[in-house]
Parts: C-alpha cells; structure tokens; sequence
C-alpha cells in the first residue's frame, strides 16, 4: 500500500498567506477609513472657519 | 466619525466566526486525501475565493449597468466596492491554486486555459484601478469604470466555463472534466460539508467587507464634495 504523500508545508503555506492576504486588505480598509475621517475633521473646520469670516 | 451599524458589528463577528469554523472543517475535520495529501485541504479555500471573487466581478457588472442607467453614484460606489474585494479575493485563489499544482503537477504554474483566464481576469481588474486613478472627474471617472466593469465582467464566466469547454489539466470537481485533468478526486461526505461550509463562510465574509467598502466609498465622496466646498 502507498502511502500519503507529506505535503503539509504546501498546506500551511497556503493558509498562511490566506489569511494575511486579507489581513492586510482589511487594514487596508481600516487605515484608508481612519485617514478619511480626520480628513473629514479637518475639512469641517475649515468649512466652519470659512463661514465665520463671510 | 460615521456611526458603525450594529448589524454591520454583528456581521463582522459572524463572518469571523464562520471563516473560523471553515478553517477547521478544512484543516482538521475532512479527511486527508489518499493521493495528493494535506495540499489537497487548500482546494476549500481555493473555491469559496474563487466563488466570491467570479460572483463579485459578476455584480460590478451588474452595478455597471445599473450606473449606467440611473447616474446614481451609489451604483459607482457598489461597483468600486465589488472589483476590489473580489480582486483581492481572486488573487487568494490563483495563489492557492499554484500552491497546490506544485506538487499535484510538479509546477507552480503552467499556461493552461484556466489558468490563464484567471490570470488574465485578475489583470483586467487591477487595470480597472488604474483607469479609474487616471480620470480627476468623478462623473467621467463613474462612467468610464461603468463601461470597463460591464466589459471585464465578461471574463467570469468565461474563467468560469473554460475548465468544462476545453481540454484543460485543471480538474472540475462538480461536473464532468477533461480527459487530460490531472489532480481530480472525488469527493466523501465529510469533504462535501467543508467544502459547502467554505463557500458559505466566504459568502458572508464578501457581503462583509463590501458592506465596509461600500460605506468608505461613501466616506470619499463625502470628502471630495467638502474638498470642492471649502476651495471655492
């Protein structure tokens, strides 16, 4: 009888990079979010300064 | 700081949950296939990334239309939020699909009619990106991506079919393959559980992280309308 074929490290290796594919897509997403928001802040402020001159 | 819904926070444990359980089902619960061995376990993944990532590219297509009909920048956003989540899901699947032709095939990449309308749909999409980058009107930019998304929605089910029309290395697990497939294998119930469980794990995985592309999408805009407001 044969026997199976060790092919674990191609296995973990493939979950590994799976997760950390979407790891990193999903800070990605959290870091492009949070850049924005503060964006938004600023820009708020501006628009309420620019409001209080005119 | 926009309010985050709270089925969306439930959304995102579920999806951490069911990406968990998925993991285990693949990994520990189904049995080791006699041929190939543990490889064999990344053809779970391989396929409920493959699933989301076709069924994504199908739906910016669809947005694409529905842009393209009613001008409604939410479809823009839809579309935007559908190619990028679904590129970086495709990618998952090419890399995991080469991973396991090493040893199945002896090589990590051969130009196979399924392998290259993968690749090649994973390339038209990350030249959607860079079309869209090139155009400073969003109007332009929306309708552009619209036509470009329709056109490249194309080569889903294209990639999809070429394995069933074609004779190909690639194995089709559901349904009849090629006779020069090379890495098949038949399925036991407890493969079938993991594998219906992945696709189901991914599926909620996609619906979430659109649902949070989608919401930034909305966050862009809103910023590029105070950018307009505030330089005028």
């Amino acid at each position: 009888m044969e026997s199976i074929p060790d092919t674990s490290g191609y296995m973990i290796a493939g979950y590994v990079i799976t997760f950390i594919t979407m790891g990193l897509y999903i800070l990605s997403v959290y870091l492009r979010n949070k850049n924005l928001n503060q964006d938004l802040d600023t820009l708020k402020s501006l628009e309420a300064e620019q409001t209080k001159k005119k | 700081m926009q309010s985050k819904p709270i089925v969306l926070t439930i959304l995102d444990i579920v999806s951490i949950i069911v990406l968990g359980i998925a993991a285990y089902l693949a990994i520990f619960f189904a049995p080791t296939e006699a041929v190939m061995g543990d490889v064999q376990r990344v053809f779970y993944f391989h396929i409920g990334t493959a699933w989301v990532g076709l069924v994504g590219f199908v739906l910016s297509a669809g947005a694409g239309i529905a842009y393209l009909v009613t001008k409604d920048m939410k479809w823009d956003r839809f579309e935007v939020a559908a190619v990028e989540v679904s590129t970086m899901f495709f990618f998952i699947t090419i890399v995991l699909g080469s991973i396991w032709a090493r040893p199945a095939w002896n090589t990590w990449w051969t130009w196979d009619p399924r392998l290259t309308t993968a690749a090649v749909t994973e390339l038209i999409y990350i030249a959607y990106f860079m079309l869209r980058q090139g155009i400073e009107d969003p109007d332009k930019r929306a309708r552009f991506g619209a036509v470009y998304a329709l056109l490249g929605g194309l080569s889903a089910p294209i990639t999809f079919m070429v394995i069933r029309l074609f004779r190909t290395i690639h194995p089709v697990v559901i349904g009849s393959q090629s006779a020069a497939a090379q890495g098949g294998f038949s399925m036991t119930p407890d493969m079938r559980t993991a594998f219906f469980f992945a696709l189901f794990a991914f599926t909620v995985v996609f619906v979430d992280l659109m649902w949070h592309r989608v919401r930034l999408g909305g966050l862009q805009e809103k910023v590029e309308q105070l950018k307009l407001n505030v330089s005028m």
